[in-house]
């Protein structure tokens, strides 16, 4: 089958590519947009290193066809960063709590503590394990990474406080 | 975060709080893992797997295959295995013939049989499904037990048989021992085929540049000798072979092995002429790749006095190594290292036996062997307690080497460098709140549920030495696991260090730019750690056996010190004083007794690259130094009685956990997880508590969830992460983990090892408690996993 052109627009830049209608979100943006950030762990649904958000909302680039996510807003590791490309505050949390070591599921963490903050800016712990719980991590145990959650939510609320 | 312990010397940055240096790319979406690495004009493999345990090929089509728009080649076995060496055993197998791909037959289901190489996965894919390959299905080799008897199907006909290795060793007066108490417990443990299963798949990606004769390979690898295997597979010099080592690599711990994924790609660019890469789908990786570990029978019989003192014990390991054992077997040897764990044991017979099986082959994991053994011999600890209704807590304390002991040798030769286990122990306890716990199961048990609280003490050993190979095959006659390091100070005063291997998450640029920093006193965030490629590199055994602190830690310390001394030298001359007058501190060499004579760093270093005449003479310019290191306290052969010095330091991990069990599904969930923890200098506390909840999320998982199962035909049943579980935030309870220091003598800092406690130390922690918890219904699973169906089927047999 002929290659189909789609628009979508990543980390809030149009981008119009080219791509056969088999080909994986996650293979779409590693390989023919460069955007490395985001990896593939099982091309099953179960590990989340591909997380990307939809439309804000967290989902499996591994399970999506380029061609499905056409007129589309994607947010993508890369995208997470500010418009600086200084690290936000959920990645400089990540950072200062080492909630990683391999780093292979960092990225698909990101997407999903970001996609809980941003819809419950006080998650409790039991709340953040639910977020992540389709985020697999084999080096961390998960707690730092919990750690660095917390510590996030807790700089913005004493940020909004101080005005 | 983890308060440093309180009895550290005062470190400016060992041991401190400190961003690691490795996260920010990582945080940033810019790591560099295999499938980031883009050669121009690279082509994409795909490999057909048998479906088979066991046949024999008849024939292979590949015509259709070829015939697909965008196929360049399809590689088949016969022509692979014409072409290369057999891949490298342990063990001394001359008629155990290893290639990429099968040749004549295929001996596990998954086994490659044909590789494709496309102008993409997606096409190589499609073709793989076209090559008509006819197979003649014969009956399989799968139960390991089976395999002592000379009736079963042979996975290597030419060796004759499917034992690889069988030896019995007696280290100390056994039989003595036995007859002087009156107490033994004899029991089985097994451990289940599990493994570490990181979530980036194995890749590689493979160059032959034809201008400098060399060839490329970025590799997400964790391996020791690789470019020696490479090259001694593909029949070419050593230094034709240029490993880079700047790859980041997706979780290992231990397994990602891919030799036989490099030689196939290797071969294929070298005689395609074009750059190829092969990364693993989750299937080929869980199938046919490297990513099943140790699969045991444990047969053990301990004696002890009517105290609980424990004598004496005799241990049979039987592991099912599957069809290829490489380096698999090797894995019952490194246990030998801790073989009693931290116990006070007089003797021990060990009997290690490795089958072969028509299952994938085994690969290293995390520990090399070590947390199947230790699984087996807490087991036992349990049995003893529980045979003399001696408190589980106690009889440890009973057992446990002492603080005044050490160094301590045990039967086969180890020497414990140092610890405080009853310290460490003690803490446990007291941190667990163990009376709390133990009235919190309570609680839970009367309410209906089941409850139990669990207890293991573990050591871990840390450094390496390859001289445990020897007692398996005295052909490795190898007597180090040598590491180095180069530090160079350029002309505006910058440090820059190399080391020479990959990373998988262990954060080694962390650590030598920590303790070069430390030695230095410049701030570690301002020295550049680099991975030089296997060509630029000094002599390395890989980041494998809980080593990189103990040996690229300690030659770090030592090239630092020897630049230090270099400037020393420089800045007596330029002042005109002996060199024991100059003291140095934050960077100013000054005059003792005369601080207004001095020297900066920066002008030292300038005079070093660029002022001759300010020299000593005969003196090196410039500012280097590099360090090769032996693994502390080894080096030796066996003696006469096959006692040897193993591993050099020994760290020690006591676990708590509490454990609730639903009655009607078996569901454990974990509720607490305590666990004391003592690897001497922690270099860097996130990391070391990075390492070891992560080993207790590894231990939970091989405790309860994580098996490759097989079929009795030997079809592998667990492909996917569907059927092969993985812990999720769910199942990982919150680790409250206490840290303590007792230096290691044999260290530069007095670091010992912590990658792998975590891990060692878990799996028998989690068993325990399940026990506990089932202890009211007289029920005891020692067979790992102790999955959720195991616990209903054995509750519903009681309670029928």
């Amino acid at each position: 089958m002929s290659d189909i052109e789609i628009t979508l627009n990543v980390n809030g830049r149009d981008r119009t590519v080219s791509v056969p209608p088999r080909m994986t979100l996650v293979d779409c943006l590693r390989d023919v947009l460069r955007l490395t950030g985001t990896h593939v762990g099982c091309e099953h649904g179960i590990c989340g290193a591909c997380s990307v958000m939809l439309d804000g909302e967290p989902i499996r680039s591994c399970l999506m066809f380029a061609v499905q996510a056409e007129g589309h807003s994607i947010t993508t590791v890369e995208g997470l960063l500010k418009e600086d490309g200084e690290l936000s505050d959920l990645q400089d949390s990540f950072w200062e709590c080492h909630a990683m070591q391999c780093g292979y599921c960092t990225p698909g963490m990101l997407v999903a503590s970001q996609s809980l903050l941003n819809e419950n800016p006080e998650p409790s712990e039991d709340e953040i394990r639910e977020a992540i719980s389709g985020n697999l991590c084999r080096c961390t145990g998960y707690q730092q990474i919990v750690e660095a959650i917390q510590m996030t939510a807790k700089r913005r609320r004493e940020g909004a406080s101080h005005g | 975060m983890v308060d440093a312990p309180a009895n550290l010397p005062n470190y400016r940055y060992v041991s401190r709080k400190r961003r690691t240096k490795e996260d920010r790319r990582f945080i940033s979406g810019r790591g560099k893992f295999v499938a980031d690495v883009e050669v121009p004009g690279m082509k994409h493999v795909a490999v057909l797997p048998s479906p088979h345990p066991r046949a024999n090929i008849v024939s292979i089509d590949t015509s259709a295959a070829l015939a697909l728009p965008g196929v360049h080649y399809v590689l088949t076995g016969d022509e692979l295995g014409e072409a290369t060496n057999s891949l490298f055993h342990g063990l001394d197998l001359p008629n155990v013939v290893w290639h990429p791909l099968a040749v004549g037959m295929t001996r596990y289901a998954g086994e490659w049989v044909a590789a494709v190489v496309a102008d993409s996965r997606y096409i190589a894919e499609d073709a793989a499904e076209l090559i008509d390959v006819e197979y003649e299905s014969l009956p399989a080799a799968v139960d390991s037990e089976k395999m002592l008897d000379e009736d079963q199907p042979l996975v290597h006909p030419a060796h004759g048989t499917n034992v690889l290795f069988r030896k019995t060793w007696t280290w100390g007066p056994v039989a003595d021992d036995f007859a002087s108490v009156t107490n033994t417990v004899s029991y089985r443990a097994r451990w289940g085929r599990s493994s570490t299963v990181p979530i980036e798949t194995f890749g590689v990606v493979a160059k032959w540049d034809d201008t400098h004769e060399i060839l490329d390979v970025w590799a997400s690898i964790q391996m020791p000798q690789y470019q020696d295997q490479i090259a001694s597979a593909l029949r070419i010099p050593m230094n034709q072979v240029r490993v880079h080592n700047d790859v980041d690599v997706g979780g290992s711990y231990g397994v990602k092995r891919g030799i036989k994924h490099t030689v196939l790609v290797s071969y294929l660019a070298k005689k395609l002429g074009f750059p190829v890469r092969f990364i693993e789908d989750r299937l080929d990786n869980m199938s046919g790749g490297d990513a099943h570990g140790p699969d045991r029978i444990f047969d053990i019989t301990m004696a002890f006095d009517d105290e609980g003192v424990i004598k004496s014990m005799k241990i049979r390991a039987l592991d099912d190594v599957g069809a290829y054992p490489g380096r698999a077997p090797l894995q019952l040897g490194k246990p030998i290292t801790a073989l009693c764990g931290p116990y006070r044991v007089n003797s021990i017979e060990y009997e290690a036996i490795s089958v072969t099986s028509n299952k994938t082959g085994q690969v290293p994991v995390r520990g090399f062997g070590q947390s199947p053994t230790n699984f087996a011999v807490e087991t036992g600890i349990e049995r003893v307690a529980k045979y003399l209704r001696i408190d589980r807590v106690e009889v440890r304390v009973r057992n446990l080497v002492r603080k005044d002991e050490f160094p301590w040798q045990i039967p086969p030769g180890s020497r414990y460098d140092s610890g405080d286990f009853h310290a460490v122990l003690e803490s446990a306890v007291k941190t667990s709140n163990w009376d709390d716990l133990i009235a919190r199961r309570d609680a839970l048990r009367a309410k209906g549920r089941l409850a139990g609280v669990g207890i293991a003490t573990c050591l871990e050993p840390g450094g390496g030495n390859n001289i445990f190979e020897f007692l398996f095959n005295p052909k490795l006659e190898i007597t180090t696991f040598v590491e180095s390091v180069l530090i160079k100070v350029d002309p505006t005063g910058v440090v820059s260090a190399m080391m020479c291997t990959t990373t998988s998450g262990q954060g080694h640029e962390t650590l030598v730019s920590t303790i070069a920093g430390e030695e230095l006193e410049r701030d570690p965030d301002d020295i550049r750690v680099l991975h030089a490629d296997s060509l630029e590199a000094l002599p390395t055994r890989s980041p494998v056996a809980s080593r990189m602190a103990i040996v690229l830690g300690t030659a770090t310390s030592k090239a630092a010190r020897e630049i230090k001394s270099k400037m020393i030298t420089i800045a007596a001359h330029d002042l005109g004083v002996e060199q024991d007058r100059i003291e140095y501190a934050d960077g100013e060499f000054s005059v003792r007794g005369e601080p207004a004579r001095k020297l900066g760093w920066n002008e030292i270093c300038h005079i070093a690259h660029k002022q001759f005449h300010r020299m000593p003479p005969g003196h090196e310019l410039g500012l280097q130094a590099y360090a090769v290191q032996q693994v502390p306290g080894a080096g030796g052969l066996p003696n006469e009685k096959n006692e040897v010095p193993l591993y050099p330091c020994f760290s020690f991990q006591a676990h708590v956990p509490l454990v609730e069990i639903d009655p009607d599904t078996g569901k454990v969930k974990v509720h607490d997880y305590f666990i004391a923890h003592d690897c001497g200098t922690a270099i860097n506390p996130d990391i070391v508590r990075g390492m070891i909840i992560g080993g207790v999320a590894h231990g939970i998982g091989a405790a309860l969830y994580e098996k490759f199962e097989y079929d009795v035909d030997g079809q592998l049943l667990a492909g996917t992460f569907v059927d092969y579980l993985l812990p999720s935030a769910h199942e990982i309870p919150g680790v409250t983990d206490i840290e303590h220091c007792t230096p290691s003598p044999l260290t530069s800092l007095g670091q010992k090892g912590s990658g792998e406690g975590g891990y060692l130390g878990a799996p028998a922690a989690i068993a325990s408690a399940v026990n506990d918890a089932l202890a009211p219904y007289d029920i005891e699973i020692n067979e790992l996993p102790i999955r959720a169906r195991d616990i209903e089927a054995a509750l519903f047999e009681k309670t029928q």
